[in-house]
């Protein structure tokens, strides 16, 4: 399916009607998912504050993705040189930058009731996602820079796989720094075994955002597309 | 091998020249570190809590000063271009590259880093171990800082996109680094944090020349 949809032509056909279709299916999941959320029981610790989950943990899941998107894109358009990956990770690299932002703001406004502060640096997976979010402002960063199409486009490649390799480091070396500077942040208690009650609209929502995610990925490539095009008949214009 | 030696003695003598050398990175390493209890006040009990982070901190700050001259003055005048052309291999000249830069500034900042560390309240017993550290943080910093100057050089910006780019990865070697020294001044096991700095320096020693020259020749392409 993907060697077919590396045709351009073929890829616009289908992304045509897969991005409606895909952002269908992401406001039945997610209103779905957010039915089911807001009228869950309130938690016996956390009370309602515990819905903000619901918006909050599937946008962190979808800035992951979309990092491993990028790197992915990145890797096909500099092995393979194709422009439709190069498409593709440009028009991500935003995406993934707003779920991140998404996560970050949501996670604040949960940890300001919960933790009794905005922002806690005892939390390992708080600062990794902020420093996500810093690699994707600076593959933004470098690639808005760059005025040669490209050449902007090879060194961002380059900075999202560096990244790439980068990120786990990150995420462990993070993990470890908080095991070691463990002080009186109050962590969530036993998050991991999660009542059905609230897991099923937690999986619904993070299917929403996942196909949400999907659906602008293709609108933002389609788009792209139709810009390289402009521009270069605007070029084909301006030369006749 | 005397192609190589040339190469190391040109860049080495270009890194000393280029900005001052090792009087610029140790000039502001210390000039940032006397800011820390200007603005914190001189209680020494609170300059010795934060004297190994800040200290570490204003290192990899420190480490980014020259980054942008590393290749653009090469590229520049043309002999990024010669280099490529010639008998080593872009990926060694970026390496050499970057362990001029370590010795000029990372070497220096390194001899610094114990006695400003101490001048704030560290335990002197420490000031092995934080050379030590700033020498292997050092090494990543440089080659992690030549990967960025070298992605830059397309986009004739340097300065601040340099360390936009680079500073989100240096987390890694910033927490091992300053895990190291506040754990030797709490009298934790150190040992840890230091060879897990040691594995990221010579990773990126052995993996980040790849993407360097990748970025020069995408740039000269």
């Amino acid at each position: 399916m993907f060697s077919a949809l590396a045709n351009p032509a073929r890829f616009m056909a289908f992304s045509r009607w897969a991005a409606p279709i895909l952002a269908l299916v992401a406001a039945g999941l997610i209103g779905a998912g957010l039915w089911l959320g807001l009228n869950a029981p309130p938690d016996y610790q956390q009370g309602d504050t515990v819905k903000i989950m619901f918006i909050h943990v599937p946008a962190a899941w979808v800035a992951m993705m979309a990092f491993a998107c990028l790197g992915g894109a990145s890797f096909i358009s500099l092995v393979f040189r194709h422009a439709l990956a190069d498409a593709a990770a440009r028009a991500v690299a935003p995406l993934g930058a707003a779920f991140t932002g998404v996560a970050l703001v949501t996670g604040s406004l949960w940890g300001r009731p919960m933790w009794g502060a905005w922002w806690v640096w005892g939390d390992a997976r708080l600062v990794s996602v902020l420093v996500l979010f810093l690699l994707f402002l600076g593959y933004l960063a470098l690639r808005a820079s760059i005025d040669d199409e490209a050449k902007g486009a090879r060194a961002a490649e380059i900075l999202a796989l560096v990244g790439l390799v980068n990120l786990p480091i990150i995420h462990y070396s993070v993990q470890w720094w908080n095991t070691l500077h463990q002080g009186e942040s109050v962590m969530r208690a036993g998050g991991s075994a999660l009542a059905p009650v609230y897991l099923t609209p937690l999986l619904l929502a993070g299917a929403g955002y996942s196909a949400a995610f999907g659906a602008l990925w293709l609108a933002r490539i389609r788009s792209e597309v139709w810009r390289r095009r402009a521009t270069s008949l605007a070029l084909r214009a301006a030369l006749a | 091998m005397t192609v190589l030696m040339v190469l190391i003695r040109r860049e080495l003598s270009l890194a000393w020249a280029r900005g001052g050398g090792a009087l610029l990175a140790v000039g502001f390493f210390v000039a940032a570190a006397v800011m820390l209890p200007l603005s914190l006040g001189p209680a020494p009990a609170r300059l010795a809590a934060v004297s190994a982070g800040v200290t570490w901190v204003v290192l990899s700050l420190a480490s980014l000063l020259s980054l942008d001259r590393m290749f653009e003055r090469d590229f520049d005048d043309g002999a990024l271009d010669l280099l490529a052309l010639g008998p080593l291999p872009l990926e060694v000249v970026a390496a050499v590259k970057c362990l001029a830069q370590w010795t000029v500034s990372g070497a220096p900042l390194s001899i610094a880093a114990p006695v400003v560390a101490v001048a704030l309240g560290a335990r002197p017993e420490a000031a092995p171990m934080i050379f030590v550290a700033a020498a292997l943080g050092g090494l990543a910093f440089a080659f992690l800082g030549g990967t960025g100057a070298a992605l830059a050089l397309a986009s004739r910006r340097g300065g601040v996109l340099i360390a936009v780019i680079v500073l989100p990865l240096l987390t890694p070697p910033v927490i091992f680094g300053g895990a190291a020294i506040s754990n030797f001044a709490d009298r934790l096991p150190w040992i840890t944090a230091v060879s897990l700095l040691a594995a990221y320096a010579l990773a990126c020693v052995a993996l980040t020349p790849f993407a360097m020259a990748g970025a020069c020749r995408n740039a000269q392409s």
